[in-house]
């Protein structure tokens, strides 16, 4: 599409396929369709939700963003629906305010939605980045009550002196700079994991599975080789989506719950990195 | 008698980049280190977790701007600010 190849693209970044919404649907379309597959999942209904958490960098309109309207689909009555236009990050910081919310709000359903390619494949395009990202959706239910998996601990952390160097203006294209993104990345990660799970007491090879931001392959690759641990260890879809910003580290985490889930006691670690720099991690364990 | 430590600092860089490139070439001092091909994103991280540990010096956050390590006279202006 822009004159990269496939190889070149898999090679830099692990990516083969990518998925893109179908014309007209919409972040909100989306974000309903991965609210109602969560519920059903956890055998909830929507009324019982007492807040609800919308991630979305690339929602169609200024404001309001997607949540009220996710809120309205869901026919949510006057609970509060917020925003978190964050990009990348906004899943996992919104797990972690959830968390901290939920022995107040009751059951939080967070959303992560993302149509990167209204973004990315917009004209101008960038070479360097229309290549990376694909749409998608993943939803997370965050109880007071016992679920399959209880949250230990979070870290959430900001840097904006990197501000400029991964943004999307108002009307301009992503801009990226590659190299600084993979240079903190590289660092702040594994950092993160690393100082959360001492902190709790955990090692990271004891950690039974890391549900990483589906950024790149190769920075998967090196935030495991930095901890220590094998790359299996890192569950990685990103070969079939690409990088679908906030979204992905939801969806990276229902596809693994339906292949393997959280068994009792075992730690697992959320984590990601993204435009602000923000980036976190968050520390689970199964029941 | 010449003085031997930016020579042997120099040379020192000079191996770290052509150990992580896999490159027996030696670039010019100033030669763009990222422009020639020699570095791609993800082999930047290993130079300067090589160079933290060759010069006992700590790369803060602040400090991880891809600029500053863009040559070989670069990384050595830089190693020198932090000594």
């Amino acid at each position: 599409m822009v004159g990269s190849s496939a190889e070149w693209i898999f090679n830099v970044s692990g990516i083969e396929e990518r998925r893109f919404a179908a014309e007209g649907e919409t972040v909100t379309d989306m974000a309903v369709e991965a609210a109602g597959d969560c519920l059903s999942r956890a055998g909830i209904k929507a009324p019982e939700l007492g807040m609800l958490l919308v991630s979305s960098g690339s929602s169609e309109r200024r404001f309001p963003g997607p949540a009220a309207s996710v809120a309205n689909r869901l026919k949510l009555d006057g609970i509060p629906a917020i925003d978190l236009p964050m990009a990348s990050a906004g899943s996992l910081f919104g797990m972690a305010l959830a968390a901290r919310l939920a022995a107040v709000q009751g059951k939080i359903l967070v959303v992560a939605a993302e149509k990167m390619s209204s973004v990315v494949l917009k004209q101008p395009m960038n070479p360097s980045t229309s290549v990376l990202f694909g749409d998608g959706a993943g939803a997370c239910l965050i109880s007071p009550d016992a679920g399959c998996a209880r949250i230990v601990d979070s870290a959430l952390y900001t840097d904006g002196s990197f501000a400029d160097d991964l943004r999307l203006e108002l009307d301009g294209p992503l801009e990226m700079n590659g190299r600084t993104v993979i240079l903190q990345a590289s660092r702040k990660i594994p950092r993160a994991i690393g100082t959360l799970l001492e902190k709790c007491g955990r090692a990271p090879v004891d950690t039974a599975c890391f549900l990483m931001h589906q950024a790149n392959q190769n920075l998967i690759d090196r935030v495991a080789g930095a901890l220590g641990v094998a790359a299996e260890k890192f569950y990685s879809n990103i070969r079939r989506y690409g990088n679908t910003s906030s979204a992905s580290m939801l969806i990276a985490a229902s596809e693994w719950q339906k292949q393997v889930g959280f068994q009792p006691g075992a730690p697992v670690v959320f984590a990601t990195f993204g435009a602000g720099f923000h980036w976190g991690a968050l520390l689970a364990e199964g029941c | 008698m010449p003085a031997q430590v930016p020579m042997n600092r120099q040379a020192q860089i000079t191996e770290i980049i052509r150990t992580i490139s896999k490159r027996d070439s030696a670039p010019d001092p100033d030669e763009s280190l990222f422009d020639s091909g020699l570095l791609d994103s993800f082999a930047l991280p290993d130079v300067l977790s090589a160079l933290e540990k060759a010069f006992s010096i700590k790369i803060p956050d602040s400090d991880l701007n891809p600029r500053k390590f863009d040559s070989i006279s670069r990384i050595e202006s830089y190693i020198e600010s932090r000594l």
